[in-house]
């Protein structure tokens, strides 16, 4: 059990810079959630607390200690890969116990451990079998087994998930998770899939280009994304983005659309950082933040607005309906059978008050 | 219709193609065989059978006396155990060797893209051009005409072709068993010996032979650096052909003798043979 800390961290590949000033405090038994696209350096942040790249400036603290120059084996971590990284030449049981018999641990411990470890996975059958005998879901299993046996104070988890395929990843999923509240040692999970990053986290780190773009609890970035980067990121389906212009009258602020749409009042009270009247922005609007409307008249905030529905994709459980907004494309959520079919005539209530404005320029919230 | 005449089309091509396969094969088997026939039989022919006119294709008499005479009176008997003892030897040291270099420079890209080249650069100069000074060298080591010596320049000879053949086979093991391991509590040694050299089981077995077969075979440095303790089976051919004609019986004895270890090694590392090959072939 260790917090993490980092510090300044930078790293590059063939002057490429992968991380480039990383800061980053991991509470004791956390479970973050390092989430970004492909190329963003998350699994090279990961791979230097592992020990398996070298840092070049910065450090990193695993318990109070900085271990920049302490060797994989010596910092009590343990990680899994996104292939699982099973030895094809050994057993189940060989992988598992692999790590103990390393340190030297008396065979009667190694066989309790392992043995307690493929329980609580569930894999005690597979123990004699070899990774080429198992499906990916039994190999996944066996990945993490190795990882728990050994007690580590600090877990890695490097994509984990990404080679299964969707049923079994749901499952796996809630497994990891189920595991962490068990065993409460701190996590570190690399991932891009935002699905997995909202599940699983304590507290998602979102990273672009080397940095963190925003960190925090997963519904504070959901509900309160930093820049467009971010709230494009995370939610499916993505964010409505709509081009406007910022209309000041007094201290009422509203958001324009164009000529063919009303004028969309913000809540009183949101100083959108002193944005000038007539300054563009960017609406950003969840997809169920707009949604059929109900009551006679709209809820406090919210607008309501008619218009004609283009499109409608069920899912099921609900039904996302596209629409126009100034000619500008909205998808919208719906219960599943309250939307009819393209062509529609409809009335939408577009919950204002939950709505993120963006400063184009930038890309910052406002 | 078009698409069963299609089929029916293609089978019978597939049969056509197939026969052709056969015949193809059948010749081939024979080139390769017939030669190894005539040497083993020549090898248990009368002397009187060696060159008739129409050839004797399995003699009435067989005999063993040219192998008696081969390992006893050429001493063919010593030079199969020189022969045994330098190969033995000179493999176990080239693969040894030439596995760890090979994991070096796979792993830690010892030298950068250059010393994996040079390495195997070194097969390009002829032996004649160095066989002087290693000849002088062995004389005031009093390396000449002893085991260690052949040893040790066979396993120098050998060593190129083995550090790049386990070089790609390295290179394309994933690394993130090492990294496993390492994570698990491995040292890079450790990694090394537990994760990777098992798991190049195949590409080590393919080196191993062709580092024996090379050093099995070898001529030159045997002639030049061995006289009358040292001296390799692939000299002892040298007293076959004399003043007064060709020893074919003697010659075909020894040489069919001297197929046996080559012909055990293939098959015990058959299995692994063909993957630790066209894996070097691909990844070269």
């Amino acid at each position: 059990m260790a917090n993490v800390k980092i510090s300044a961290l930078h790293k590059s590949y063939a002057g490429v810079q992968a991380v480039r000033g990383i800061d980053l405090d991991i509470p004791d038994g956390e479970f973050t959630v390092l989430v970004g696209p492909s190329g963003c350096g998350k699994s090279t942040l990961l791979r230097s607390i592992a020990g398996l790249e070298e840092v070049e400036q910065g450090t990193i603290e695993i318990g109070g200690e900085v271990v920049n120059d302490m060797r994989p084996r010596d910092r009590d971590v343990a990680m899994v890969f996104q292939d699982y990284a099973l030895y094809p030449h050994m057993t189940v049981f060989g992988n598992i116990s692999l790590s103990l018999r390393a340190r030297g641990t008396p065979k009667p411990e190694i066989d309790a451990r392992v043995k307690r470890a493929a329980e609580m996975l569930g894999i005690t059958p597979l123990l004699g079998r070899y990774p080429r005998q198992l499906s990916g879901g039994q190999r996944q299993r066996v990945a993490i087994g190795r990882a728990i046996v050994r007690n580590p104070r600090v877990f890695l988890f490097d994509e984990p998930l990404s080679n299964l395929d969707a049923q079994l990843r749901d499952e796996m999923r809630g497994e990891i998770k189920r595991l962490h509240q068990e065993i409460a040692t701190t996590m570190i999970y690399v991932t891009h899939d935002q699905i997995e990053a909202m599940t699983l986290a304590d507290r998602i780190v979102l990273m672009r280009d080397g940095r963190i773009e925003q960190q925090g609890a997963p519904l504070d970035l959901f509900e309160r994304p930093a820049s467009l980067f971010v709230a494009g990121f995370l939610g499916s389906p993505k964010m409505n983005f709509l081009q406007g212009r910022l209309a000041r009258s007094g201290s009422a602020v509203a958001i324009d659309l164009g000529e063919s749409v009303p004028l969309l009042a913000l809540p009183p009270g949101r100083s959108l950082n002193g944005a000038a009247d007539g300054a563009a922005v960017i609406l950003g609007l969840r997809p169920e933040h707009v949604g059929r409307a109900a009551g006679a008249a709209p809820a406090a905030g919210s607008a309501r607005l008619e218009t004609t529905i283009e499109l409608v994709q069920p899912t099921g459980s609900r039904s996302y309906a596209s629409f126009r907004l100034g000619g500008q494309p909205v998808l919208s959520e719906f219960q599943a059978h309250d939307v009819g079919g393209p062509g529609e005539q409809i009335t939408v209530d577009i919950n204002l008050p939950r709505a993120t404005i963006f400063d184009p320029e930038t890309g910052r919230a406002l | 219709m078009a698409g069963s005449l299609k089929v029916r089309r293609r089978a019978r091509r597939g049969r056509g193609s197939s026969a052709v396969r056969f015949v193809f094969l059948a010749l081939f088997v024979l080139f390769v065989l017939v030669p190894i026939y005539w040497m083993v039989i020549t090898s248990i022919k009368p002397t009187s059978d060696y060159l008739t006119v129409p050839p004797v294709w399995f003699p009435a008499e067989p005999t063993i006396v040219h192998y008696t005479a081969a390992l006893f009176s050429y001493r063919g008997l010593q030079g199969l155990i020189n022969s045994l003892i330098v190969a033995s030897a000179a493999t176990v040291l080239s693969t040894l060797l030439g596995t760890m270099m090979a994991y070096g420079l796979a792993r830690f890209n010892t030298g950068g893209h250059h010393l994996a080249f040079w390495v195997l650069s070194q097969r390009f100069l002829p032996p004649v051009a160095i066989i002087l000074p290693i000849f002088l060298l062995f004389r005031s080591w009093h390396l000449y005409d002893t085991h260690i010596g052949l040893i040790l320049i066979y396993t120098v000879m050998t060593l190129p072709l083995t550090v790049w053949m386990m070089y790609a086979y390295f290179r394309q093991l994933p690394r993130s068993l090492e990294e496993a391991a390492l994570v698990d509590g491995l040292s890079r040694w450790q990694a090394m010996w537990m994760i990777a050299v098992p798991l190049a089981a195949p590409g080590i077995a393919a080196a191993a032979v062709f580092a024996f077969i090379s050093v099995w075979t070898e001529f030159f440095f045997a002639l030049i650096l061995t006289s009358r303790h040292a001296f390799t089976l692939p000299t002892v051919f040298r007293a076959f052909l004399g003043f007064q004609g060709a020893q074919y019986g003697e010659a075909c004895a020894l040489a069919t003798t001297s197929l046996v270890p080559s012909i055990i090694l293939g098959m015990l590392v058959q299995r692994h043979l063909v993957r630790g090959l066209t894996l070097g072939a691909l990844r070269g």
